[in-house]
């Protein structure tokens, strides 16, 4: 871990730093999209770096998508932005036909530098058309790499690795999280693609939490730690390649896991986590895996209806509760994160 | 530094030794195509010749093209060779992809020739892109991406011509229309006035022509590259050409002698045979080696390019079976970059 670690910033200025920096040190990179903001994590990029490499684009997902590849197998290093993951979908023929072959088609001849940011989570009223995760879809690809920073720190290192990584790399990152504060360094540094991260030591259960679970799931460890239980938290941060050995070295130290997603169960990256768990951890289980996720509905617009869609650091506690054998306890004064309550950090 | 123009003979000549080496080949898939040991889906190039070696032979060696899954005939106007050709169509560690694509993969980015796909419309946006690269780097390349007029119909196309004019890109646009989509007539899908009535309505340079004469492709192309060079705009080469052969397979619609195969995915009747011999008549390797012969140049040379380049693909062919597939072991070859 690089020294220096005591500024607080944020997720979406450490995110931006991190391209600043590297815009500096490399001058293949390109930043375009349909829109200059994404919640702030482009600002500045086309005062400092003009408009060759920074510029908007018509609407035009799938196209614009294949520019990228055909940029970065001539050298350039493409960063193509989507302010919500679920515009991307119009762009699955060139990203799961098309980017995610390339080098295997060209035996290794053609490379893909590619970084594909897209933002995902709830939003006042967004519902199914706005705030779908889909990690586990870009995951299922051979080829692809992606990633879910949860930490400032994360956003920084991760995007860093992830603009000097010779693959397409999709980055699935999280509305709420933009606005937390964590340590970040100011000098540029790498986390490495595929590795996960310890976010709490604890003994008694692993919770294996991806992008905002991680945050309910922080909250739900504080409040169990008060009853005694320790709680641990495994962040993959990457979904492929995963970090297997995090996950199962913890889970064979606690004897419990549940996982915690910000996606639908069926088929979804909690599923993944949980076959490996019973493939690699059966004789230290000492319960069934719990998984926790969306309901298995399209997701609401409503307030109402999505309070009951999302899980939360309650529904944590809950099934902690229920794996440990633990009376409930009244969690009606915890004042858990909204719309309106942001997480602000540090973990 | 201007480039030397060749003199007519000369340019008849090169396109001649391409032309004949891409038929030679397909003779030479043909031929051995009933063995099974090409296992790979064939779309044969048979009739579209003249377009790709016109376009490829007016491009300079650095220059990149992209195409779509009817590319043998791209394949061999930009690289010039059979050898890794056929090492690809039998699957082999010598194919230039080392057999990881087969006939509708191929790729040979040394020689210019980039990506191919088998999902129609699929590289026109990534080379729209590497024209864009080209361009930030003042590399003076240029892409021609190929495809057929059914990518018309795709909203990839549309998105990508769009941003290519938008962007003033250095690319060439060549749209090989056969008037099919498999066994469907563009008056069964197309629903707007012309390919031409659309492009134009574009900002860039539009040529079109309905000739099977290569020279004449790539005297057109030449007048493209001008333009891009001159007004900054991308071209736009709308060039007509009769598919020979079936959509997939080794024989034609009218081939007497072959039943039509089974699960054959073409309608009966689909076209007729009057259009088929008018198209043949206009061959474009009848229509180059007529010309060759009317030029001065004697039967004894072309009959000598002949066989050279029978030769060469029967010793191609020959090499591609004697050579071993990928090892098991390199299954996880090349999913990822290891650097």
């Amino acid at each position: 871990m690089p020294k220096n670690n005591n500024r607080l910033i944020t997720f979406c200025d450490a995110i931006n730093e991190a391209l600043h920096q590297e815009m500096e040190r490399d001058a293949s990179i390109f930043v375009y999209g349909i829109e200059t903001k994404m919640f702030g994590s482009l600002k500045g990029l086309e005062e400092k770096f003009g408009k060759d490499r920074f510029f908007l684009t018509p609407l035009s997902e799938e196209a614009m998508t294949g520019f990228g590849l055909g940029a970065a197998i001539n050298g350039l290093r493409p960063v193509h932005i989507h302010i919500r993951v679920d515009f991307f979908l119009l762009a699955m023929n060139q990203l799961i036909n098309m980017i995610a072959n390339a080098q295997y088609a060209s035996a290794g001849q053609l490379k893909v530098p590619m970084l594909i940011r897209a933002v995902i989570g709830r939003g006042w009223g967004q519902g199914f058309q706005h705030s779908k995760s889909l990690h586990s879809v870009f995951a299922h690809i051979p080829g692809l790499k992606v990633i879910m920073p949860t930490t400032p720190y994360d956003a920084k290192g991760m995007i860093t690795s992830a603009l000097r990584e010779n693959n397409p790399v999709v980055s699935i990152e999280h509305r709420w999280l933009y606005w937390q504060e964590g340590h970040v360094p100011e000098e540029s540094y790498v986390i490495p693609i595929g590795k996960g991260n310890l976010l709490r030591k604890g003994k008694d259960v692993t919770i294996v939490a991806t992008s905002w679970m991680n945050v309910e799931a922080s909250q739900a460890a504080s409040i169990l730690e008060k009853r005694g239980i320790s709680v641990e938290i495994v962040d993959p941060r990457t979904i492929r390649p995963l970090d297997e050995k995090i996950i199962i070295d913890s889970v064979n130290k606690t004897g419990r896991c549940i996982v915690a997603d910000i996606d639908w169960l069926f088929c979804g990256f909690s599923a993944e986590v949980a076959a490996l768990v019973s493939e690699k951890c059966f004789g230290k289980l000492k319960q069934p895996i719990v998984r926790i996720g969306f309901a298995d509905t399209p997701i609401p617009t409503i307030r109402p209806l999505e309070n009951e869609f999302y899980p939360n650091a309650g529904t944590i506690v809950k099934a902690v509760e229920k794996m440990l054998k633990l009376k409930p306890v009244d969690l009606g004064k915890e004042e858990f994160y909204s719309h309106t309550k942001k997480f602000k950090g540090p973990f | 530094m201007p480039k030397i123009k060749p003199n007519k003979k000369e340019i008849n000549l090169n396109l001649f030794k391409t032309v004949d080496l891409i038929r030679s080949a397909e003779k030479g898939i043909t031929k051995y195509y009933h063995e099974d040991d090409m296992k790979t889906p064939m779309h044969m190039s048979m009739g579209e010749e003249a377009i790709t070696a016109g376009v490829c032979h007016a491009l300079n060696s650095k220059d990149q093209v992209f195409g779509y899954y009817r590319s043998h005939a791209l394949y061999i106007s930009k690289a010039h060779e059979v050898r890794s050709f056929f090492g690809e169509m039998y699957g082999k560690e010598t194919g230039c992809v080392r057999g990881r694509g087969g006939s509708m993969h191929l790729a040979n980015p040394n020689a210019g020739l980039m990506m191919i796909s088998a999902i129609v419309s699929s590289t026109i946006a990534p080379a729209v892109g590497a024209s864009f690269a080209n361009k930030v780097k003042r590399n003076g390349k240029i892409v021609a991406v190929f495809f057929g007029d059914g990518a018309v119909e795709e909203g990839v196309f549309f998105e990508s011509l769009n941003f290519a004019c938008l962007m003033k890109l250095p690319i060439i646009f060549v749209c090989q229309d056969n008037e099919l989509a498999v066994d469907v007539l563009a008056k069964e899908r197309q629903g707007f006035k012309s390919i031409p009535d659309i492009v134009k309505s574009f900002d860039c340079n539009f040529i079109s022509s309905q000739s099977t004469d290569a020279e004449e492709i790539y005297e057109l192309t030449n007048k493209a590259l001008d333009l891009i060079k001159k007004n900054k705009k991308p071209a736009f080469m709308h060039l007509k050409y009769y598919r020979m052969l079936q959509h997939i397979g080794v024989i034609s619609d009218f081939d007497k002698d072959s039943p039509r195969p089974k699960g054959g995915f073409e309608r009966e009747n689909y076209r007729s045979k009057k259009e088929y011999d008018e198209w043949f008549k206009k061959d474009p390797l009848k229509v180059l080696k007529n010309k060759l012969l009317k030029l001065g140049v004697s039967e004894e040379k072309v009959s000598q390019i002949e066989k050279e380049n029978y030769l060469e693909v029967e010793e191609s062919i020959k090499l591609a079976k004697e050579a071993p597939f990928p090892k098991k072991s390199e299954l996880f070859d090349y999913i990822y970059a290891k650097e």
